[in-house]
């Protein structure tokens, strides 16, 4: 019976090792192991055997039952395995097919991501983002930034009026004095918002952004705004840009300079591909914001404030959102931010 | 302002190519657009000719074929087509190879079957005149093959200036010169007024009065007698042309010339007809006209300062001449007047009248009243050499020089303190004189300013600007703002109002930026009642256009312009939302911030909008694009805006509420007001037809809300910690039958209350109305969640709870439970 046994054992497992699917294997396991099985069948009589052949006899079939059990156990894995393989090659998909997103994912439209690249750039230098309405009072506009009376920005032609002390703002400088009033110096702000002109072509809308910076201390000098600007200048156009001052004039600013970055179409060079470089227009440089020390006069305004020009001064900067856009992402159209056409706005944000 | 550098060479020279003046120009302030070439190319090709011998054409009556010496033993033959053409005369010849002003080249051709290896040239052929009717007649002196350039400005480089509002001293060559001279160290000469030919004192026959003189400050006048009008000499033809004006008679161009070297206009009256002989200066009476120049006749008022004879009169003070004194073919006798005017006032009535010429363009930007007897000097030096006329003695000078010169302090430490990097005392002295002011060295230079830069620098501030342009800003070194006390960051209300645009982006919305105008009809095509508050719509005084001219006072328009412009072109199916402000008339009593505080006592505020930001979202059509997988995407209406709402205000953990209401704009069985912490703050609904049908959308449904007070509310709350994972939730459905006009909130509500703390969540999965739950009922199927975040709920907490619900939701909205 012993004998019988082992040789039942290694009989099965050949068959074991010969089954070449999980179903064969079923059978293999059913032939040796199943209710009328011939092993299964030894085991229920070693009851009856002799009380001292028992313990050997039983020891021995169980031994046997086991090692099958044991080999069917491991094919089965072996089998399952390279089934699933085989189903897994079957399932191929086409791949190039387009993707089904769980949900579109929407846009920011260019000028709100452009203008929190702006933000963040000058978050990350001290400023803090100062606001300030839209439609305000000539005197936050024009007067207290030292525009004459008769400066021409003031003209019918040159601003929207509400009424004759009441414009929508043509700059966003006015929050300058409104920060100024709110807040004592030290002050590092920097002011994103819309602006209105009556202009309206392929390089002018009515309506526009800009962002306006001004810092106030007891010795923020010239060449502070020249690293703060050379600082924005590669944050937003690489770092290997160049800013370069220009002498200029505005109003509210003494002195005045125009800031310029080194192209970075062309890479400073002027040229690409041997041609003249169409960014820049092989000048190099391209002007991207106006800027200046605050002029005493601005201050003068604001004096009861903390602000006597006597002891403080301060920069002033302010840059078009759009342009910044525009020579980035090379939108050769004003007017296209205004549109709102979808196809737009999906190549962005 | 155009300078042509062959003019400018009369008075400053450098050794530098016009690309790299330019440059240096521009980085010391002096704005360069661009560097033109006027006049011919190829100058080789340009000589000096004598004609040897003129034949009639054989086969053209109108033809002189001419035999011409070019020099250097060569002779040409050329065709010539001008009637002046004679043998003898020393002209100007093309060879074959030059360049005209045009651009074109010039090649030997047969004309009528005979060669012409050329061209004589008229005035007008070589860009330095007008003139075509005749050949340009050269005086003997020039020997043939002389290089023409030696003999005629036919070409120079001009720079294209822009000139900032601050310079008018640089609207003039000389004044270009200087700066010049500054910014590149190269000799300047003299002024072209050192030597004044005039005498002080009055003049026979000529009279002025100025009863207006605080808007002339300065008046001068001088007699010429014995003018003979005529063509100007080429040379200052050239001059005008290269400076983009046109030669009109030798004592209108003198005026031109004049004006544009010194920058101060002038203007000649023919004396004999300036009646009366008498001149008035006087604000014009109201409705008064005066016919001007170009012929026109313009209605003026008190502003406008005039010039008048015994007649009336006869010129706009600083902006147009008048027809009736112009100096004409017969002049013998010229007045030369030269003022100084206000700039502001020249400035308005040249945009009342929408008159600009060169005169109002200086006028208005303040010259000082030596810039006057400046001009008369160089005037009467040419009226004298190229017109034979007489100076009359004297010189009427109503007004006088300007104030004396100011004296100003400039502290070494100051420039340093200010610029961020040191500029010595004695650099800074030297390029003050450079620019022409007056200094006396010391501890502190004491500078004296010049007359023409008497409106511009009045500071010490504005002597550091003068050094530091010069000097090179682009020279500063880049240093940082040394500040310890803090960094930058974003108020909690800036940073909510990004997280509001990041959570609408993350729904698949697509921001759009609108106009803050629009046009009146919007209020009507919204069919906002009379009276609706939206209607109070703030109007521009000066807008572009109609559909420009008031000011938004709901974000609802600009989304359907931007949903309608898409559907236009083919995307009907689109979600978009927009930040931005409104701005509605102001409610009676209410105080916008942009009104208080200081600004509260400035002109004007009383008139300040209510001006608030929004947020507003539209969806219309299909929520998705097809996708090959599903290619039927579920539609806009109230339950998707509703559902972007919520998503919205969950995430920015804003408690928020909806109810039942009505707006004009709004399907009114489909439109909610929303409630921020029990206040209402905008509206959610489907788009009325009427409304989606005037702007041609379809299927519209979207909300908006005040955005400063959802900021408000997000920025105040930050997130806090609840402890959701210790112990296990227990979760339960529960189905009630309610009279159906019970809103699902108000279900909701009272679970909540009677659910108590153990309560955490509870939802509504489904919604059932038929004949299992009887006519006027529904059935409303909720998920609640009960949790304790300190232990196990047993089987009878939960019980109990679940007990107290179905209690409270048949005590109070008469419901039973199902099943």
């Amino acid at each position: 019976m012993i004998e019988r046994a082992q040789h039942l054992a290694a009989e099965a497992r050949d068959a074991v090792h010969g089954a070449s699917s999980t179903a064969d294997l079923e059978e293999v396991r059913v032939r040796y192991l199943g209710r009328k099985a011939e092993l299964p069948q030894m085991l229920r009589q070693v009851s009856q055997l002799p009380a001292e052949e028992r313990g050997g006899a039983g020891q021995a079939l169980n031994e046997a039952r086991r090692a099958i059990e044991s080999a069917v156990a491991g094919r089965a894995a072996e089998l399952e395995e390279a089934e699933l393989v085989a189903r897994l090659e079957r399932d191929r998909i086409d791949v190039t097919l387009p993707g089904d997103p769980v949900r579109e994912l929407g846009r920011l439209h260019l000028i709100t991501q452009t203008r929190r690249e702006i933000e963040d750039v000058f978050l990350g230098l001290g400023f803090d983002v100062a606001e300030g309405p839209e439609v305000d009072l000539v005197h936050y506009n024009f007067d207290a930034l030292n525009h004459a009376p008769g400066h021409p920005a003031r003209a019918w032609t040159d601003t929207f009026y509400v009424s004759e002390d009441v414009v929508l703002r043509t700059h966003t400088s006015p929050v300058q004095i409104r920060a100024m009033e709110a807040a004592p110096p030290p002050l590092y702000v920097i002011v994103p918002g819309r602006v209105f002109r009556p202009d309206s072509d392929a390089t002018h809308t009515p309506q526009f952004h800009q962002v306006e910076g001004l810092a106030v201390d007891e010795d923020v000098t010239l060449a502070d705004l020249h690293g703060t600007l050379l600082a924005f200048a590669r944050a937003t156009f690489g770092d290997e840009r160049e800013v370069r001052l220009r002498p200029h004039f505005f109003p509210f600013t003494e002195p005045s300079v125009e800031v310029d970055v080194s192209c970075f179409q062309c890479r400073g060079t002027g040229s690409v591909d041997g041609g003249r470089c169409p960014l820049c227009k092989g000048e190099r440089w391209i002007e991207i914001l106006g800027a200046g020390m605050v002029d005493p006069n601005v201050f003068g305004y604001v004096r009861e404030y903390g602000y006597d020009p006597e002891r403080i001064q301060g920069f002033a900067f302010g840059m078009g959102v759009e342009r910044i856009a525009m020579l980035k992402h090379e939108v050769p159209d004003l007017r296209l931010f205004y549109d709102n056409d979808v196809r737009f706005l999906e190549q962005f944000g | 302002m155009r300078a042509p550098l062959e003019w400018l060479h009369d008075y400053v020279r450098p050794d530098l190519p016009a690309a790299e003046l330019a440059e240096r120009l521009d980085m010391t302030g002096t704005k360069v657009e661009r560097v033109e070439r006027h006049g011919v190319g190829a100058l080789d090709a340009f000589v000096v000719g004598r004609v040897l011998e003129a034949e009639r054409h054989p086969d053209a009556d109108r033809l002189t074929v001419c035999r011409v010496d070019v020099g250097g033993g060569a002779e040409a033959s050329i065709v010539c087509g001008a009637p002046n053409v004679a043998t003898g005369q020393t002209v100007a010849v093309a060879r074959p190879g030059a360049v005209m002003p045009d651009g074109t080249e010039l090649r030997a051709a047969k004309l009528r079957g005979v060669v012409s290896e050329g061209m004589i040239l008229a005035e007008d052929e070589l860009g330095i005149g007008t003139d075509h009717t005749e050949i340009l007649v050269l005086d003997g002196g020039a020997a043939p093959g002389t290089p023409l350039v030696e003999v005629l400005p036919i070409a120079t480089d001009v720079l294209e200036l822009e000139i900032t509002p601050n310079r008018p001293d640089c609207l003039g060559v000389y004044g270009v010169a200087r700066e010049v001279h500054a910014a590149t160290g190269a000799p300047l000469q003299a002024p072209p007024w050192s030597e004044d030919p005039g005498s002080a004192g009055g003049v026979e026959g000529v009279e002025i009065e100025v009863r207006d003189p605080d808007l002339a400050p300065r008046f001068t006048a001088r007699r010429f007698d014995d003018v003979t009008i005529a063509p100007s000499p080429p040379w200052l033809k050239a001059r005008l042309m290269a400076a983009g004006q046109r030669p009109i008679n030798n004592v209108v161009d003198i005026t031109n010339y004049v004006m544009l070297l010194t920058g101060q206009p002038l203007h000649a009256f023919d004396l004999d007809r300036v009646a009366g002989g008498r001149l008035v200066v006087r604000r014009a009476r109201d409705g008064e006209e005066v016919e001007t120049l170009d012929g026109e006749v313009r209605r003026l008022d008190p502003d406008v300062v005039v010039i008048e004879d015994a007649e009336g009169p006869t010129s706009i003070a600083g902006v147009m001449g008048g027809a009736r004194s112009e100096v004409s073919q017969d002049t013998t006798r010229v007045l030369m007047e030269v003022a100084t005017w206000i700039g502001p006032n020249i400035q308005r009535t040249s945009l009342r009248l929408g008159l600009r010429s060169e005169a109002s363009a200086r006028f208005e930007k303040q010259l000082q009243p030596e810039q006057a007897m400046e001009a008369q000097a160089v005037a009467a030096q040419l009226m004298v050499q190229l017109c034979g006329a007489r100076l009359v003695e004297g010189t009427i000078d109503v007004g006088g020089p300007g104030p004396e010169p100011a004296v100003l302090a400039l502290r070494e430490a100051r420039v340093a303190g200010l610029l961020g990097a040191a500029i010595p005392s004695g650099r800074s002295a030297e390029i003050l004189r450079s620019l022409g002011f007056g200094v006396a060295d010391g501890e502190v230079l004491s500078v004296t300013v010049p007359h023409w830069r008497r409106g511009d620098v009045e500071r010490e501030v504005d002597l550091i600007e003068e050094v530091a342009r010069i000097d090179g800003v682009d020279r500063l070194p880049a240093t940082l703002p040394a500040r310890p006390d803090r960094g930058g960051a974003l108020s909690a209300e800036q940073h909510a109002r990004r997280r509001v645009e990041d959570a609408l982006v993350a729904q698949g919305l697509y921001e759009i930026q609108g106009w803050s105008f629009q046009g009146p009809s919007v209020a009507d095509r919204l069919r906002l009642p009379e009276g609706d508050p939206r209607r109070g719509a703030v109007r521009l005084a000066n807008p572009l256009s109609e559909e420009q001219s008031v000011l938004r006072t709901t974000l609802l328009g600009s989304l359907l312009d931007a949903a309608a412009h898409n559907a236009a072109h083919g995307h009907p199916d689109v979600r978009l939302f927009e930040l931005g402000a409104v701005y509605p008339a102001r409610a009676d009593g209410h105080v916008p911030a942009a009104a208080r505080g200081p600004a509260a006592e400035r002109p004007g505020a009383g008139e300040l909008p209510d001006e608030a930001r929004r947020v507003g979202a539209l969806l219309c059509g299909a929520l998705a694009p097809a996708s090959w997988r599903s290619p039927d995407a579920p539609r806009a209406d109230f339950f998707a805006a509703k559902g972007a709402l919520a998503a919205l205000l969950d995430w920015m953990r804003v408690p928020w509420s909806v109810q039942s209401a009505r707006e004009p704009f709004l399907h009114p069985g489909r439109c909610a007001t929303v409630l921020l912490d029990g206040e209402p703050a905008g509206w959610l609904g489907e788009l009325h037809p009427l409304v989606a049908e005037s702007w041609d959308v379809q299927g519209a449904a979207g909300f908006e809300l005040d955005l400063d007070r959802l900021a408000a509310l997000a920025a105040a709350r930050a997130a806090r910690f609840r402890d959701v994972t210790s112990f296990p939730p227990v979760r339960q459905d529960l189905a009630v039958v309610l009279p159906a006009e019970v809103p699902a909130a108000r279900a909701l509500d009272v679970v909540r209350k009677a659910g108590g703390d153990l309560l955490r969540s509870v939802r509504v999965f489904d919604v059932y109305r038929g004949e299992q739950v009887g006519e006027g009922r529904v059935s409303l199927a909720l998920a609640l969640e009960f949790q304790a975040p300190d232990r196990t709920l047993t089987d009878e907490e939960v019980a109990e709870r679940r007990t107290a619900i179905a209690a409270a939701l048949a005590a109070e909205l008469g419901g039973e439970l199902r099943g």
